[in-house]
């Protein structure tokens, strides 16, 4: 999958929970999902359980505490995907 | 875990615990029940000369049962250290009949999920008529106590 593509997939599963409507638009590598997106911490969890269903992955707990912005999320999914 | 040690772990006092007992608990649901004292302090302001039992308060019985007893039963023996408090991150609810002073209401809670110390629940909860009094969703996570 190339960056492109995993960056959109990842902008429709933030885009609930992002209060910033200017950071969801111009998301890119280096978003974060907290500083950036004002996601806030309770909804993060719901982002990376939207993450699981997505990808058909499962994330750990300490997937989990590194995962606070795209280029960490990007890293994840695949290497999950590739371990698959 | 017994209900009653749930009970004992409770974080909640008088005139602040809207949890009267558990009707039962496992791993994926729980039913409490509470019943609204007619003596209340809120009913001498909501409303004036027309007692009514606050949503906000429904809510509360509902989050007290629905996330922190069942998430006090889900933790086990799992320890929260003591800068460790639940708190309530979200909810969807749907107000549909009045509670009024007196009455016993029961919660229904069902887990959607509990992770990354997260719990979500489906609720409802109705009134001795087994009638629907408010349902929808509500979530709470384990966070660090914000003042100390």
């Amino acid at each position: 999958m190339d960056k492109e593509t995993l960056i959109a997939q990842l902008k429709e599963i933030v885009k609930p929970y992002a209060k910033n409507e200017e950071g969801l638009l111009n998301i890119n590598e280096n978003t974060d999902f907290v500083n950036d997106l004002k996601i806030n911490s309770a909804n993060l969890v719901d982002v990376i359980l939207d993450v699981e269903e997505q990808f058909n992955i499962v994330i750990d707990n300490e997937s989990m505490e590194r995962m606070l912005d795209v280029r960490s999320a990007m890293e994840i999914i695949e290497a999950k995907l590739a371990a698959k | 875990m017994t209900i009653q040690e749930i009970l004992q772990k409770l974080p909640f006092a008088p005139p602040f615990l809207f949890v009267d007992g558990l009707d039962h608990i496992d791993s994926e649901k729980v039913q409490g029940h509470f019943t609204f004292r007619q003596d209340m302090d809120c009913y001498k302001g909501h409303f004036k000369g027309y007692p009514i039992t606050p949503g906000v308060l429904l809510t509360e019985v509902m989050a007290q049962t629905g996330l922190v007893c069942l998430g006090i039963y889900l933790l086990g023996d799992e320890v929260l250290e003591g800068n460790m408090t639940f708190g309530l991150t979200s909810t969807e609810i749907e107000f549909l009949r009045p509670v009024f002073p007196g009455e016993k209401v029961t919660v229904y809670a069902e887990k959607v999920y509990f992770r990354f110390g997260k719990l979500k629940c489906r609720v409802t909860l109705k009134n001795e008529a087994a009638e629907d009094v408010c349902s929808g969703t509500i979530a709470g996570m384990i966070i660090t106590k914000p003042h100390e």
